[in-house]
């Protein structure tokens, strides 16, 4: 039997513009209070696990430690997309599952801030002077917004729009108040980068940027971090009272990558990974949909957070749609989804997002949200997605101590 | 520049296009399983084989996911209707055209065919030629 693996401290930064901090010192500042939240220090650690995908190729963990403490423990850099965070997570939890470690140090932390939308950045091509082809599909020109789009914002509208046209059409307005619901939420996060609520007019009625989002419908970039420890049960047992009355359980600890199917490579599918990783996540954890009490999703835009919906099985497959208009997800509703304000407002630093997600989930199971608490949770589901494609999974339970 | 007895030299956007009488995309087939690939694979991502044949696909097709795209990369001209095509069965991507871009023109389920369009002339007076899927 695998060894239990549980949470001891958490951390994130404030999202938002750090203009004085680089990743570095975010970095850092991340990692030392999720240290200091777990009563350790890095003599304590036997692995660290760290993304920063901007600088992939950098060597940030080593960077962090010789910023936070050098003990000469096997660093992995990791790169995953916006799953990278939760990659990172997932690293320490199996070396310490594995018992090769008792206690190890996950990180990750992005600068974005002023950075534009998520992949609607990078720079002009030409077309060139000569027609000559080139890559794998022998093109003559740039194909961006020749065939198709490679941003993100069209990518997943038309996820949306699938949905929509496999289940019945989902109108804009629907989309666009999933955005209003995080938005409202944001207003009671006081470490979201933006914390304003609009009405359902202004979201409508603000900038397109790939029909049906609408800039407040998409993801904000921005700057922060966000760091965990992970310790083994074993370990936890020879620690303090008030360290496993706060420990978190991770009862679930899943990632997964796009299986082939048809169509898969024309547009990312983002809906069999997550699905797969859920049914992983809910069978490891002995828990149910319906046993959630909170769930965080990867709502980089607000189509996405529609087919996340029935990804994770919180509604009854093609049943999206009426599972937000029950209210559901609100944070009054039956299952809270994004009472952090979620990636359109809260902010995605990517690589600290797949652990920010997780904060906001202990932070709620250990009865420490404040205004923003949502009574009584016990069971809680953080959920991240790349492109390419990566999917983590992570079921999240109360401590029982 | 061009030498007006001959007809003008054409290239294609991208080599899976192919121009003539009837223009229309082609893939590399699975033999194992059909899946189809509009690059080149060492091994078919569904089943593994590595033999492929090439297989015309079908130039009629509905719009089963799109988008239209307001803002994008510096010097890429919008806005424009991206669309995933399901022809046949096949997902296809490419820009929905010679209609207006916007949501009472463009529609899920939208029934389409494929349509080329010039990207103009080179240097040497050869014109490249794109597709899209205009309304059918
Ligand atoms: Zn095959």
């Amino acid at each position: 039997m695998a060894e239990n693996v549980y949470i001891l401290g958490i951390n994130m930064t404030k999202f938002g513009k750090h203009a004085d901090k680089d990743v570095v010192d975010l970095g850092a500042e991340a990692a030392m209070a999720a240290l200091a939240d777990a009563g350790v220090t890095m003599r304590d650690m036997g692995i660290l696990a760290a993304g920063n995908l901007m600088n992939a190729g950098a060597g940030f963990g080593q960077r962090l430690q010789k910023q936070i403490g050098q003990t000469g423990i096997p660093v992995y850099n990791v790169a995953n997309a916006c799953a990278t965070g939760a990659t990172a997570l997932r690293t320490v939890i199996m070396a310490v599952k594995s018992g090769e470690v008792d206690m190890g140090l996950a990180v990750g932390v992005e600068k974005l801030a002023g950075a534009g939308l998520l992949g609607g950045g990078g720079t002009p091509k030409k077309d060139s002077k000569v027609w000559e082809p080139s890559g794998r599909f022998g093109a003559v020109a740039p194909t961006d917004g020749r065939i198709g789009t490679d941003a993100m914002p069209g990518t997943f509208a038309q996820v949306g729009m699938e949905y929509g046209h496999k289940y019945g059409e989902v109108s804009f307005e629907t989309f666009a108040k999933i955005s209003e619901k995080n938005h409202a939420h944001s207003v009671l996060n006081p470490l979201a980068a933006y914390s304003k609520r609009f009405t359902l007019d202004e979201i409508m009625n603000d900038m397109m940027i790939a029909y049906p989002n609408t800039r407040p419908m998409c993801s904000a970039n921005c700057d922060g971090g966000a760091a965990a420890v992970v310790v083994s049960e074993t370990k936890l047992r020879t620690l303090s009272l008030g360290q496993q009355r706060r420990a978190v359980k991770i009862s679930a600890s899943v990632l997964t990558t796009d299986p082939y199917e048809e169509g898969c490579q024309i547009l990312p599918n983002v809906n069999t990974l997550t699905r797969n990783a859920a049914k992983i996540a809910y069978e490891q954890a002995g828990v149910g949909p319906e046993d959630l009490n909170l769930v965080e999703l990867h709502d980089c835009f607000a189509t996405a957070e529609l087919v996340h919906y029935d990804n994770l099985m919180l509604c009854p497959e093609g049943g999206a749609v009426e599972f937000f208009e029950s209210g559901a997800p609100w944070r009054d509703g039956s299952t809270p989804v994004n009472v952090s304000g979620g990636l359109q407002s809260k902010g995605h630093p990517i690589s600290a997002t797949g652990i920010a997600n997780i904060w906001e989930v202990c932070h709620h199971l250990r009865g420490e949200a404040g205004d923003r608490q949502i009574e009584g949770a016990k069971v809680g589901l953080a959920h991240v997605i790349g492109l390419g494609s990566a999917c983590g999974v992570h079921i999240l339970e109360k401590s029982a101590a | 520049m061009t030498d007006t007895a001959a007809a003008p030299a054409q290239v294609p956007l991208v080599d899976y296009l192919v121009l003539g009488d009837h223009p229309h995309l082609v893939a590399h087939q699975c033999t194992s399983c059909g899946a189809r690939f509009f690059d080149r694979r060492n091994a078919c991502a569904g089943c593994f084989g590595t033999e492929f044949e090439p297989a015309d696909i079908a130039t009629e097709g509905v719009v089963k996911a799109f988008t239209i795209v307001t803002f994008a990369a510096p010097g890429v001209p919008v806005p424009f209707v991206a669309a995933i095509v399901d022809c046949d069965g096949t997902s296809v991507r490419g820009n929905i055209i010679n209609t207006e871009p916007d949501p009472e023109h463009v529609k899920l389920g939208m029934k389409v065919r494929l349509a080329t369009f010039s990207l103009g002339a080179d240097d040497q007076g050869t014109e490249a030629i794109g597709f899209g899927f205009e309304p059918a």
